[in-house]
């Protein structure tokens, strides 16, 4: 059974749908009920851009126990190319070879294990190109 | 508006206390806090506490502490804004008071951390759960983030992050209720291991238990009480996007400058009449990009302004005269009214070794998650 705090997110998670803003349209990431730019309530479902760029980075070293597993590993705030923004893991790549303006890839992976039961839980993780 | 006033301060050593309960430390600071301002009673009382459900398992905190500080039935109200708690709780406190629906108040701030829990996990609850900590990112790493977006775009160095640790724990030694009481070197910081590149141990502040309380009345009161009650001037709040990936810029922290421009309006101020200020310090990197969104250095020259010393005791602006989170410590729910305790010693003359000659005006800014809500309270000598 996976649960609903997990299965409400799958849009977002496993194909990047977005809600743009009919009125001023801004993609908004995940998708809301009111657009914090132009307060509009009206959106059509649109699928991110699945390459973009990194706008800054760390590599994380010390986690919580949910990653500790995988540490070292890299987070990063991506610029989609149609200009939405979100923050992905940095998957098979080189952590040395990460830096600002980077271009990546958005790539379908598994994420973490959730609860005690292990839940695989997947998403997006964003690989250099 | 009733104007306000503070009349007494108390807090716990700030530290690893693994002999207290939450109750035990909150309860130490509230009568401090009542004694030291020679009230007998308080009409109503508000608690900053981030997480006593994840740190130690207990919820509904406001009953759990008025029982315990034998004040029941005086009516007690936990406040949560994660790290921005406790600037919070103090803000209610203050508008009760000014409203002139009570007469004495108690706005404190209290956490438990160091009874064994995940503490990792329990901060990222002030972070998104779903499109942040989902895809592992911490709170180390949110700042981390911050710091790597101001070295690219202002070219603010690794040691310029290290001077602001390196000061904190000056000012600290002499605080007798801070951490770490001791000088730390740029060499230390920039050796220690790193935790989020490019932020390394002695660039983030430590896992703290502690509790903080100061007591509020109106102005014409405090005569009663005190003959140096220290005025608040202004008390102002914003918030931002809770994820740090929604903001159009990474360098600035947009809910500092938006509760700034407030509190300057409200207190008909500008930021160079402010004499000394406590900032939310919670990483290097904050206390850098918050010195500038205060408005006391241009954008990107806040890592310059500490390593040349104008945020150092004697400096133009000193800026954690306490120690800071870094040295004094950072039970989150207490910080921000351990800040304003900070700003009361200073103002009235009580802060012994970190006394900075002439402070009339104080500034404490308090910061919840990667800067989604802030609180700034100034505070002035009477
Ligand atoms: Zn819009």
């Amino acid at each position: 059974m996976i649960s609903p705090k997990y299965a409400r997110e799958i849009p977002q998670r496993y194909r990047l749908e977005a809600a743009k803003c009919k009125s001023c349209g801004k993609i908004n990431f995940p998708p809301r009920l009111v657009c914090p730019r132009c307060k509009s309530r009206e959106f059509e479902t649109v699928r991110l851009s699945n390459e973009g760029k990194i706008l800054t980075y760390t590599i994380i070293r010390v986690s919580s126990d949910t990653f500790s597993h995988q540490t070292p590993y890299a987070v990063a705030i991506i610029e989609t190319n149609d200009g939405a923004k979100l923050m992905a893991m940095i998957a098979d790549s080189d952590l040395n070879e990460i830096e600002i303006g980077k271009k990546v890839k958005l790539v379908f992976r598994k994420i973490q294990d959730e609860g005690v039961w292990g839940l695989h839980c997947y998403g997006y993780k964003a690989v250099l190109i | 508006m009733k104007e306000v006033a503070v009349i007494g301060v108390g807090m716990t050593n700030f530290g690893e206390l693994w002999n207290k309960s939450i109750k035990d430390i909150f309860v130490e600071a509230a009568l401090k806090a009542i004694d030291n301002a020679g009230v007998d009673h308080i009409d109503s009382m508000y608690i900053g506490t981030m997480s006593g459900g994840l740190f130690v398992g207990q919820e509904h905190i406001g009953a759990v502490m008025a029982d315990y500080l034998g004040m029941n039935p005086v009516p007690a109200t936990r406040v949560e804004s994660a790290c921005a708690s406790g600037g919070t709780a103090f803000r209610q406190a203050y508008f009760e008071v000014a409203s002139g629906s009570s007469e004495i108040v108690l706005a404190s701030g209290v956490e438990k951390m160091t009874d064994g829990v995940d503490v990792t996990a329990a901060l990222a609850t002030a972070a998104d759960q779903e499109y942040e900590v989902y895809n592992g990112v911490t709170f180390p790493g949110l700042y981390a983030m911050i710091a790597n977006a101001h070295m690219h775009q202002y070219k603010t160095t690794r040691e310029q992050l290290a001077a602001v640790a390196v000061k904190n724990h000056r000012n600290g030694k002499n605080n007798p209720n801070a951490q770490f009481r001791n000088e730390i070197t740029i060499e230390q910081v920039l050796n220690s291991t790193l935790v989020a590149d490019p932020l390394r141990l002695l660039d983030c502040s430590p896992v703290s238990d502690g509790g903080a309380a100061v007591i509020l009345c109106s102005m014409e009161l405090a005569k009663q009480f005190t003959d140096s009650p220290v005025r608040v001037i202004a008390s102002a709040q914003a918030s931002d996007t809770i994820s740090l990936y929604e903001r159009d810029s990474l360098t600035t922290l947009k809910a500092v400058s938006d509760a700034a421009a407030k509190a300057y309006k409200q207190a008909e101020l500008k930021p160079d009449n402010i004499d000394i200020a406590e900032v939310h310090d919670c990483f290097t990197i904050a206390e850098i990009v918050v010195s500038e969104d205060l408005g006391f250095f241009e954008k990107g020259c806040g890592g310059a302004a500490v390593e040349e010393g104008k945020t150092s005791l004697e400096g133009q602006i000193p800026i954690n005269t306490s120690g800071g989170l870094k040295s004094k410590g950072h039970p989150v729910g207490a910080t921000g009214i351990a800040q304003i305790i900070e700003l009361y010693e200073q103002l009235t003359g009580q802060a012994g070794k970190r006394q900075v000659k002439d402070a009339r005006i104080g500034l404490a800014q308090n910061m919840g998650g990667s800067g989604a809500s802030c609180t700034i309270n100034i505070l002035e000598a009477v």
